[in-house]
Protein backbone atom coordinates (compact mmCIF):
# COMPACT_ATOMS: atom_id res chain seq x y z
CA UNK A 1 0.00 0.00 0.00
CA UNK A 2 1.06 3.64 -0.69
CA UNK A 3 -1.14 6.12 0.72
CA UNK A 4 -0.97 9.76 2.30
CA UNK A 5 -0.04 8.59 5.55
CA UNK A 6 2.96 6.13 4.48
CA UNK A 7 4.48 3.71 1.78
CA UNK A 8 3.89 0.66 3.03
CA UNK A 9 0.71 -1.41 4.88
CA UNK A 10 2.54 -1.10 8.17
CA UNK A 11 2.84 3.38 8.74
CA UNK A 12 -0.35 4.05 6.59
CA UNK A 13 -2.11 1.84 9.77
CA UNK A 14 0.06 3.22 12.21
CA UNK A 15 -1.28 6.79 10.91
CA UNK A 16 -4.95 5.54 10.77
CA UNK A 17 -4.40 3.90 14.83
CA UNK A 18 -3.75 7.67 15.46
CA UNK A 19 -5.98 9.55 14.02
CA UNK A 20 -3.22 11.23 11.80
CA UNK A 21 -4.80 13.80 8.28
CA UNK A 22 -2.05 12.86 5.23
CA UNK A 23 -3.73 15.99 3.67
CA UNK A 24 -0.85 18.38 2.76
CA UNK A 25 -0.48 21.22 0.37
CA UNK A 26 -0.03 20.46 -3.29
CA UNK A 27 3.38 20.92 -4.91
CA UNK A 28 3.68 18.53 -7.88
CA UNK A 29 2.82 21.55 -10.06
CA UNK A 30 2.03 25.30 -9.42
CA UNK A 31 -1.46 25.51 -7.53
CA UNK A 32 -2.01 29.62 -8.44
CA UNK A 33 -5.53 30.29 -9.69
CA UNK A 34 -6.75 27.08 -8.33
CA UNK A 35 -9.82 27.26 -5.79
CA UNK A 36 -8.16 23.54 -4.04
CA UNK A 37 -4.66 23.81 -3.30
CA UNK A 38 -4.89 21.01 -1.31
CA UNK A 39 -4.41 16.92 -1.90
CA UNK A 40 -3.22 13.41 -0.49
CA UNK A 41 0.26 13.14 -2.44
CA UNK A 42 2.63 10.15 -2.09
CA UNK A 43 5.46 11.23 0.40
CA UNK A 44 9.56 10.51 -0.18
CA UNK A 45 8.98 6.95 -2.32
CA UNK A 46 12.21 5.82 -2.84
CA UNK A 47 11.30 5.28 -6.69
CA UNK A 48 14.95 3.79 -7.49
CA UNK A 49 14.50 1.14 -5.40
CA UNK A 50 11.45 0.00 -7.14
CA UNK A 51 11.87 0.79 -10.34
CA UNK A 52 15.11 1.41 -12.87
CA UNK A 53 14.76 5.01 -14.24
CA UNK A 54 14.46 3.71 -17.64
CA UNK A 55 11.68 1.44 -16.68
CA UNK A 56 10.01 4.80 -14.41
CA UNK A 57 9.87 6.89 -17.68
CA UNK A 58 7.50 5.01 -19.38
CA UNK A 59 5.04 4.88 -17.38
CA UNK A 60 2.75 7.10 -15.55
CA UNK A 61 2.78 7.42 -11.60
CA UNK A 62 -0.02 5.82 -11.41
CA UNK A 63 1.43 2.60 -12.53
CA UNK A 64 4.23 3.07 -10.54
CA UNK A 65 2.46 3.42 -7.25
CA UNK A 66 0.58 0.24 -8.46
CA UNK A 67 3.75 -1.99 -9.41
CA UNK A 68 4.64 -0.76 -5.56
CA UNK A 69 2.17 -2.18 -4.05
CA UNK A 70 1.92 -5.68 -5.54
CA UNK A 71 5.14 -5.72 -4.83
CA UNK A 72 5.08 -5.28 -1.76
CA UNK A 73 1.71 -7.58 -1.33
CA UNK A 74 3.49 -10.65 -3.30
CA UNK A 75 6.47 -10.16 -0.46
CA UNK A 76 4.51 -9.85 2.28
CA UNK A 77 2.24 -13.15 0.91
CA UNK A 78 5.15 -15.04 0.70
CA UNK A 79 3.56 -16.68 -2.50
CA UNK A 80 6.93 -16.51 -4.45
CA UNK A 81 8.65 -18.34 -1.70
CA UNK A 82 6.36 -21.17 -2.39
CA UNK A 83 7.56 -24.08 -5.10
CA UNK A 84 4.49 -25.25 -5.82
CA UNK A 85 3.16 -22.10 -7.53
CA UNK A 86 1.44 -22.58 -11.03
CA UNK A 87 2.16 -19.50 -12.68
CA UNK A 88 -0.83 -20.52 -14.84
CA UNK A 89 -3.58 -20.42 -12.21
CA UNK A 90 -2.22 -16.80 -10.88
CA UNK A 91 -4.16 -13.87 -12.08
CA UNK A 92 -4.39 -10.14 -11.55
CA UNK A 93 -7.37 -7.57 -11.13
CA UNK A 94 -6.10 -4.01 -10.28
CA UNK A 95 -7.52 -0.61 -11.85
CA UNK A 96 -7.44 3.09 -11.50
CA UNK A 97 -10.31 5.53 -11.57
CA UNK A 98 -8.65 7.62 -14.04
CA UNK A 99 -5.63 6.24 -15.20
CA UNK A 100 -2.33 7.86 -17.07
CA UNK A 101 -3.70 11.28 -16.76
CA UNK A 102 -0.08 13.19 -15.85
CA UNK A 103 1.91 11.30 -18.96
CA UNK A 104 -1.72 12.13 -20.95
CA UNK A 105 -1.89 16.02 -20.31
CA UNK A 106 2.62 16.48 -21.15
CA UNK A 107 2.19 14.31 -24.52
CA UNK A 108 -0.68 16.92 -25.28
CA UNK A 109 1.21 19.72 -24.77
CA UNK A 110 4.15 18.88 -26.49
CA UNK A 111 1.69 17.85 -28.96
CA UNK A 112 0.22 21.32 -29.23
CA UNK A 113 3.35 23.18 -28.40
CA UNK A 114 5.43 20.93 -31.59
CA UNK A 115 3.22 18.96 -33.79
CA UNK A 116 2.69 15.09 -33.47
CA UNK A 117 6.09 13.78 -34.09
CA UNK A 118 6.55 15.21 -30.64
CA UNK A 119 3.75 12.62 -28.61
CA UNK A 120 6.26 10.01 -27.12
CA UNK A 121 5.54 6.19 -28.17
CA UNK A 122 5.24 5.21 -24.47
CA UNK A 123 1.86 7.29 -24.66
CA UNK A 124 -0.60 4.88 -24.96
CA UNK A 125 1.35 1.81 -22.60
CA UNK A 126 2.04 4.44 -20.50
CA UNK A 127 -1.59 5.43 -19.31
CA UNK A 128 -4.09 3.17 -19.90
CA UNK A 129 -5.46 1.30 -17.37
CA UNK A 130 -5.09 -1.94 -17.83
CA UNK A 131 -1.06 -1.62 -17.97
CA UNK A 132 -0.84 -2.05 -13.89
CA UNK A 133 -2.21 -5.55 -14.17
CA UNK A 134 -0.04 -5.96 -17.53
CA UNK A 135 2.69 -5.46 -15.56
CA UNK A 136 2.83 -7.12 -13.04
CA UNK A 137 1.61 -10.17 -15.06
CA UNK A 138 5.18 -9.38 -17.22
CA UNK A 139 6.67 -8.47 -13.97
CA UNK A 140 6.06 -11.41 -11.81
CA UNK A 141 5.11 -13.90 -14.74
CA UNK A 142 1.73 -14.40 -13.28
CA UNK A 143 -0.30 -16.01 -16.85
CA UNK A 144 -4.00 -16.50 -15.43
CA UNK A 145 -6.67 -13.67 -15.51
CA UNK A 146 -6.22 -10.34 -16.55
CA UNK A 147 -8.15 -7.53 -15.95
CA UNK A 148 -8.96 -4.02 -15.01
CA UNK A 149 -12.05 -3.38 -14.00
CA UNK A 150 -12.63 0.68 -14.27
CA UNK A 151 -15.69 1.83 -12.20
CA UNK A 152 -14.59 5.23 -11.06
CA UNK A 153 -14.35 5.46 -7.45
CA UNK A 154 -15.57 1.78 -6.77
CA UNK A 155 -12.92 0.49 -8.84
CA UNK A 156 -11.07 -0.97 -6.13
CA UNK A 157 -13.86 -2.76 -4.33
CA UNK A 158 -14.78 -4.03 -7.59
CA UNK A 159 -11.73 -5.29 -9.07
CA UNK A 160 -11.17 -7.33 -5.50
CA UNK A 161 -14.85 -8.85 -5.79
CA UNK A 162 -14.43 -9.87 -9.07
CA UNK A 163 -11.24 -11.38 -8.24
CA UNK A 164 -12.06 -13.29 -5.20
CA UNK A 165 -14.78 -14.72 -7.59
CA UNK A 166 -12.80 -15.67 -9.84
CA UNK A 167 -11.48 -17.62 -7.88
CA UNK A 168 -14.50 -19.11 -6.26
CA UNK A 169 -14.99 -19.89 -10.08
CA UNK A 170 -12.36 -21.58 -10.26
CA UNK A 171 -10.54 -19.72 -12.69
CA UNK A 172 -7.92 -19.21 -10.53
CA UNK A 173 -6.19 -20.01 -7.31
CA UNK A 174 -4.47 -16.93 -6.68
CA UNK A 175 -5.38 -13.35 -7.64
CA UNK A 176 -3.67 -9.68 -7.07
CA UNK A 177 -6.23 -7.68 -6.24
CA UNK A 178 -7.07 -3.86 -5.91
CA UNK A 179 -6.49 -0.29 -7.37
CA UNK A 180 -4.01 2.52 -8.11
CA UNK A 181 -4.24 6.06 -8.71
CA UNK A 182 -2.26 9.70 -9.06
CA UNK A 183 -4.72 12.51 -10.28
CA UNK A 184 -3.91 15.14 -8.31
CA UNK A 185 -2.77 16.81 -11.64
CA UNK A 186 -3.17 20.17 -12.92
CA UNK A 187 -6.10 19.47 -15.46
CA UNK A 188 -7.72 16.97 -12.76
CA UNK A 189 -7.62 19.08 -10.05
CA UNK A 190 -9.51 21.76 -12.25
CA UNK A 191 -11.84 19.50 -13.67
CA UNK A 192 -13.39 18.49 -10.01
CA UNK A 193 -13.00 21.93 -8.56
CA UNK A 194 -14.94 23.07 -11.72
CA UNK A 195 -17.62 20.44 -10.86
CA UNK A 196 -17.64 21.74 -6.91
CA UNK A 197 -16.36 18.44 -5.78
CA UNK A 198 -13.40 19.57 -3.63
CA UNK A 199 -12.78 20.76 -0.27
CA UNK A 200 -11.48 24.42 -0.61
CA UNK A 201 -10.25 24.43 3.09
CA UNK A 202 -6.74 25.34 2.10
CA UNK A 203 -5.76 26.92 5.07
CA UNK A 204 -6.33 23.78 6.73
CA UNK A 205 -5.25 20.91 4.96
CA UNK A 206 -5.34 18.59 7.93
CA UNK A 207 -9.56 19.46 8.83
CA UNK A 208 -10.17 19.25 5.12
CA UNK A 209 -11.76 16.05 4.67
CA UNK A 210 -14.25 15.92 7.78
CA UNK A 211 -16.95 13.21 6.65
CA UNK A 212 -20.42 13.80 8.48
CA UNK A 213 -19.34 16.78 9.87
CA UNK A 214 -21.86 19.76 9.54
CA UNK A 215 -18.80 21.73 8.13
CA UNK A 216 -17.53 19.82 5.41
CA UNK A 217 -17.55 21.46 2.08
CA UNK A 218 -16.43 18.37 0.03
CA UNK A 219 -13.90 15.83 -0.58
CA UNK A 220 -10.16 15.74 -0.34
CA UNK A 221 -8.39 14.28 -3.35
CA UNK A 222 -5.65 11.87 -2.83
CA UNK A 223 -3.20 9.22 -4.51
CA UNK A 224 -1.90 6.04 -3.93
CA UNK A 225 -2.66 2.17 -4.43
CA UNK A 226 -3.71 -0.73 -2.31
CA UNK A 227 -2.92 -4.58 -3.46
CA UNK A 228 -3.79 -7.55 -1.66
CA UNK A 229 -3.73 -10.88 -2.52
CA UNK A 230 -6.53 -13.08 -2.74
CA UNK A 231 -5.75 -17.18 -2.29
CA UNK A 232 -8.35 -20.37 -2.67
CA UNK A 233 -8.25 -21.52 1.09
CA UNK A 234 -7.06 -24.55 0.72
CA UNK A 235 -4.33 -23.35 -1.72
CA UNK A 236 -3.33 -20.79 0.88
CA UNK A 237 -3.36 -23.46 3.92
CA UNK A 238 -1.33 -25.87 2.08
CA UNK A 239 1.54 -23.49 1.47
CA UNK A 240 0.98 -22.07 5.21
CA UNK A 241 0.28 -18.71 4.55
CA UNK A 242 -0.53 -16.26 6.70
CA UNK A 243 -4.33 -15.57 6.48
CA UNK A 244 -5.46 -12.02 7.42
CA UNK A 245 -8.97 -12.75 6.73
CA UNK A 246 -11.64 -13.95 4.27
CA UNK A 247 -13.73 -12.14 1.44
CA UNK A 248 -17.02 -13.46 2.52
CA UNK A 249 -19.45 -11.21 0.89
CA UNK A 250 -19.92 -8.92 -2.75
CA UNK A 251 -22.50 -7.07 -3.89
CA UNK A 252 -22.95 -4.75 -6.49
CA UNK A 253 -26.13 -2.37 -7.91
CA UNK A 254 -26.29 1.02 -9.35
CA UNK A 255 -28.11 4.30 -8.23
CA UNK A 256 -29.38 4.90 -11.83
CA UNK A 257 -30.08 8.48 -11.12
CA UNK A 258 -27.22 11.13 -12.27
CA UNK A 259 -24.01 11.19 -13.43
CA UNK A 260 -22.30 12.08 -10.33
CA UNK A 261 -24.80 12.02 -7.44
CA UNK A 262 -26.79 9.95 -5.71
CA UNK A 263 -30.08 9.83 -4.23
CA UNK A 264 -30.83 11.29 -0.65
CA UNK A 265 -32.33 8.24 -0.21
CA UNK A 266 -29.03 6.16 -0.99
CA UNK A 267 -31.27 3.45 -2.19
CA UNK A 268 -28.68 2.55 -4.45
CA UNK A 269 -25.77 2.04 -1.79
CA UNK A 270 -28.28 -0.10 0.27
CA UNK A 271 -28.74 -2.14 -2.82
CA UNK A 272 -25.31 -2.89 -2.84
CA UNK A 273 -25.29 -3.62 0.90
CA UNK A 274 -28.05 -5.87 0.54
CA UNK A 275 -26.59 -7.78 -2.06
CA UNK A 276 -23.37 -8.47 -0.44
CA UNK A 277 -25.89 -9.26 2.77
CA UNK A 278 -27.32 -12.25 0.49
CA UNK A 279 -23.72 -12.93 -0.76
CA UNK A 280 -22.22 -13.53 2.71
CA UNK A 281 -25.67 -15.29 3.68
CA UNK A 282 -25.29 -13.52 7.28
CA UNK A 283 -27.99 -12.12 9.58
CA UNK A 284 -27.82 -8.12 9.87
CA UNK A 285 -26.86 -8.46 13.35
CA UNK A 286 -23.44 -10.37 12.55
CA UNK A 287 -21.75 -6.76 11.32
CA UNK A 288 -19.81 -5.35 13.97
CA UNK A 289 -17.89 -2.58 11.66
CA UNK A 290 -18.70 -0.41 8.52
CA UNK A 291 -15.83 0.74 6.57
CA UNK A 292 -17.61 3.82 4.50
CA UNK A 293 -17.28 5.09 1.60
CA UNK A 294 -17.58 8.73 3.30
CA UNK A 295 -16.27 11.36 1.18
CA UNK A 296 -17.11 14.27 3.15
CA UNK A 297 -19.42 15.33 0.58
CA UNK A 298 -22.52 17.44 1.18
CA UNK A 299 -25.46 14.62 -0.51
CA UNK A 300 -23.18 11.66 0.02
CA UNK A 301 -22.49 11.30 3.66
CA UNK A 302 -25.96 11.57 4.18
CA UNK A 303 -27.38 9.28 1.37
CA UNK A 304 -24.21 6.40 2.90
CA UNK A 305 -26.26 7.01 6.34
CA UNK A 306 -29.98 6.64 5.21
CA UNK A 307 -28.79 3.39 3.08
CA UNK A 308 -26.79 2.11 6.04
CA UNK A 309 -30.36 2.71 8.15
CA UNK A 310 -32.25 1.63 5.89
CA UNK A 311 -30.58 -1.84 5.18
CA UNK A 312 -29.86 -2.68 9.10
CA UNK A 313 -32.41 -0.65 10.81
CA UNK A 314 -32.08 -0.59 14.59
CA UNK A 315 -28.80 -2.72 14.36
CA UNK A 316 -27.52 0.44 12.73
CA UNK A 317 -27.27 1.89 16.07
CA UNK A 318 -25.31 -0.59 17.42
CA UNK A 319 -22.90 -1.62 14.71
CA UNK A 320 -19.72 1.31 14.41
CA UNK A 321 -19.02 2.84 11.12
CA UNK A 322 -16.42 5.19 9.79
CA UNK A 323 -14.28 7.14 7.28
CA UNK A 324 -10.64 6.43 7.16
CA UNK A 325 -10.66 8.83 4.47
CA UNK A 326 -11.39 11.54 6.77
CA UNK A 327 -7.13 11.04 6.80
CA UNK A 328 -6.47 9.49 3.72
CA UNK A 329 -8.50 11.50 1.64
CA UNK A 330 -9.97 10.24 -1.19
CA UNK A 331 -8.04 7.57 -3.34
CA UNK A 332 -10.39 7.43 -6.43
CA UNK A 333 -9.62 4.16 -7.48
CA UNK A 334 -7.26 2.88 -5.06
CA UNK A 335 -10.18 4.12 -2.19
CA UNK A 336 -11.92 0.58 -2.11
CA UNK A 337 -8.48 -0.90 -1.67
CA UNK A 338 -6.59 0.49 0.53
CA UNK A 339 -9.92 0.53 2.61
CA UNK A 340 -10.41 -2.89 2.45
CA UNK A 341 -6.99 -3.30 3.66
CA UNK A 342 -7.68 -1.33 6.58
CA UNK A 343 -11.17 -3.31 7.21
CA UNK A 344 -8.86 -6.56 7.57
CA UNK A 345 -6.49 -4.90 9.68
CA UNK A 346 -9.32 -3.73 12.12
CA UNK A 347 -10.35 -7.25 12.29
CA UNK A 348 -6.96 -8.52 12.62
CA UNK A 349 -6.10 -5.65 15.20
CA UNK A 350 -9.29 -5.65 16.95
CA UNK A 351 -9.67 -1.84 16.51
CA UNK A 352 -12.08 0.48 15.03
CA UNK A 353 -10.39 2.93 12.76
CA UNK A 354 -11.71 6.87 14.06
CA UNK A 355 -13.21 9.32 11.46
CA UNK A 356 -11.91 12.46 12.15
CA UNK A 357 -13.00 15.92 12.15
CA UNK A 358 -16.04 15.22 12.73
CA UNK A 359 -16.86 17.66 15.55
CA UNK A 360 -20.59 18.71 14.93
CA UNK A 361 -22.20 15.89 13.36
CA UNK A 362 -24.31 17.32 10.34
CA UNK A 363 -28.37 16.34 10.73
CA UNK A 364 -29.31 12.64 10.52
CA UNK A 365 -25.60 11.95 11.16
CA UNK A 366 -26.35 10.25 14.68
CA UNK A 367 -24.75 6.77 13.72
CA UNK A 368 -21.63 5.72 16.45
CA UNK A 369 -18.72 7.40 13.57
CA UNK A 370 -15.91 6.39 15.91
CA UNK A 371 -15.24 10.21 16.01
CA UNK A 372 -11.92 11.95 16.82
CA UNK A 373 -9.48 8.73 18.15
CA UNK A 374 -9.56 4.50 17.22
CA UNK A 375 -10.96 2.20 19.74
CA UNK A 376 -10.63 -1.15 20.45
CA UNK A 377 -13.28 -3.61 20.09
CA UNK A 378 -13.99 -7.24 19.33
CA UNK A 379 -14.43 -7.30 15.87
CA UNK A 380 -15.30 -10.60 13.34
CA UNK A 381 -17.41 -8.88 10.12
CA UNK A 382 -16.41 -5.63 8.52
CA UNK A 383 -18.36 -4.15 5.71
CA UNK A 384 -16.48 -1.74 3.59
CA UNK A 385 -18.42 0.46 0.67
CA UNK A 386 -17.53 2.00 -2.15
CA UNK A 387 -19.74 4.51 -4.70
CA UNK A 388 -18.49 6.01 -8.05
CA UNK A 389 -19.84 8.37 -10.77
CA UNK A 390 -22.02 6.69 -12.94
CA UNK A 391 -24.23 5.73 -9.50
CA UNK A 392 -21.69 2.43 -9.52
CA UNK A 393 -21.82 0.62 -5.98
CA UNK A 394 -19.72 -1.67 -4.36
CA UNK A 395 -19.34 -3.63 -1.42
CA UNK A 396 -17.53 -6.09 0.31
CA UNK A 397 -17.59 -8.11 3.40
CA UNK A 398 -14.48 -9.40 5.32
CA UNK A 399 -14.61 -11.98 8.31
CA UNK A 400 -12.21 -13.37 10.91
CA UNK A 401 -10.65 -15.79 9.55
CA UNK A 402 -11.15 -19.33 11.97
CA UNK A 403 -9.35 -22.14 11.18
CA UNK B 1 31.86 21.85 -25.91
CA UNK B 2 30.98 18.16 -25.83
CA UNK B 3 31.67 16.22 -29.05
CA UNK B 4 28.79 14.68 -31.10
CA UNK B 5 29.95 11.69 -29.75
CA UNK B 6 29.59 12.58 -26.60
CA UNK B 7 26.37 13.77 -26.86
CA UNK B 8 24.74 10.85 -28.60
CA UNK B 9 26.36 8.81 -26.18
CA UNK B 10 24.78 10.73 -23.27
CA UNK B 11 21.47 10.69 -24.86
CA UNK B 12 21.93 6.54 -25.73
CA UNK B 13 22.79 6.13 -21.54
CA UNK B 14 19.56 8.06 -20.59
CA UNK B 15 16.99 6.80 -22.99
CA UNK B 16 17.94 3.30 -22.71
CA UNK B 17 19.45 3.36 -18.70
CA UNK B 18 22.66 1.99 -19.65
CA UNK B 19 26.02 2.65 -18.18
CA UNK B 20 28.33 4.90 -20.35
CA UNK B 21 30.78 2.18 -20.09
CA UNK B 22 28.19 -0.26 -21.97
CA UNK B 23 28.25 2.44 -24.69
CA UNK B 24 30.98 1.24 -27.65
CA UNK B 25 30.27 3.23 -30.91
CA UNK B 26 29.90 -0.49 -32.56
CA UNK B 27 27.00 -1.69 -29.96
CA UNK B 28 23.97 -1.78 -31.41
CA UNK B 29 20.97 -0.17 -29.93
CA UNK B 30 18.63 -3.68 -30.07
CA UNK B 31 21.50 -6.72 -29.74
CA UNK B 32 23.37 -4.82 -27.18
CA UNK B 33 21.65 -2.29 -25.87
CA UNK B 34 18.35 -3.50 -24.49
CA UNK B 35 16.28 -1.95 -26.33
CA UNK B 36 13.00 -2.67 -27.90
CA UNK B 37 10.98 -1.12 -31.09
CA UNK B 38 9.34 1.79 -28.74
CA UNK B 39 12.37 2.57 -27.06
CA UNK B 40 14.60 3.78 -30.29
CA UNK B 41 11.67 5.78 -31.25
CA UNK B 42 12.17 7.45 -28.56
CA UNK B 43 15.76 7.76 -28.64
CA UNK B 44 15.42 9.06 -31.60
CA UNK B 45 13.03 12.12 -30.75
CA UNK B 46 15.54 12.61 -28.02
CA UNK B 47 18.36 13.24 -30.47
CA UNK B 48 16.25 15.70 -32.92
CA UNK B 49 15.67 17.50 -29.41
CA UNK B 50 19.42 17.65 -28.19
CA UNK B 51 20.81 18.58 -31.75
CA UNK B 52 17.36 20.44 -32.88
CA UNK B 53 16.56 18.67 -36.24
CA UNK B 54 14.47 16.32 -37.97
CA UNK B 55 15.17 12.93 -38.46
CA UNK B 56 12.88 11.41 -41.10
CA UNK B 57 11.03 7.86 -39.84
CA UNK B 58 12.64 6.38 -42.87
CA UNK B 59 16.47 7.59 -42.42
CA UNK B 60 15.57 6.57 -38.21
CA UNK B 61 14.76 3.41 -39.24
CA UNK B 62 18.10 2.34 -40.49
CA UNK B 63 20.11 4.34 -37.32
CA UNK B 64 20.41 0.74 -35.64
CA UNK B 65 23.92 1.58 -33.40
CA UNK B 66 25.78 4.58 -32.00
CA UNK B 67 28.16 5.29 -34.69
CA UNK B 68 24.76 5.15 -37.33
CA UNK B 69 23.37 8.05 -35.03
CA UNK B 70 26.98 9.50 -34.90
CA UNK B 71 27.51 9.87 -38.53
CA UNK B 72 23.83 11.19 -39.32
CA UNK B 73 23.88 13.32 -37.17
CA UNK B 74 27.56 14.47 -38.27
CA UNK B 75 26.35 14.54 -41.72
CA UNK B 76 23.13 16.43 -40.66
CA UNK B 77 23.81 19.68 -38.59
Amino acid sequence: MLSPLGNDVDSSWEGILAGRSGITEIDRFDTTGYSTRIGGSIKNLDMESHLSTKDARKLDAFIHYGLIAAQQAVDASGLEGYAGLDRERVGVAIGSGIGGLEYMEKNIINMEKSGPRKVSPFFVPASIINMISGNVAIRFGYQGPNIAIVTACTTGTHNIGYAARTIAYGDADVMLAGGSEMATTRSSIAAFSAARALSTRNEQPEKASRPWDSDRDGFVLSDGAGVVVLEELEHAKSRGATIHGEVIGFGMSDDAFHITSPPASGEGAARSMKNAMRDAGLDLDAVDYINAHGTSTQVGDVAEVAAVKSVFAEHAYKLSISSTKSMTGHLLGAAGAVEAIFSVLSIRDGVLPPTINLEEPAEGCDLDFVAGKSRKADIRVVLSNSFGFGGTNGTLIFQRYED
Amino acid sequence: MSTVEERVKKIVCEQLGVKESEVQNTSSFVEDLGADSLDTVELVMALEEEFETEIPDEEAEKLASVQDAIDYIVAHT
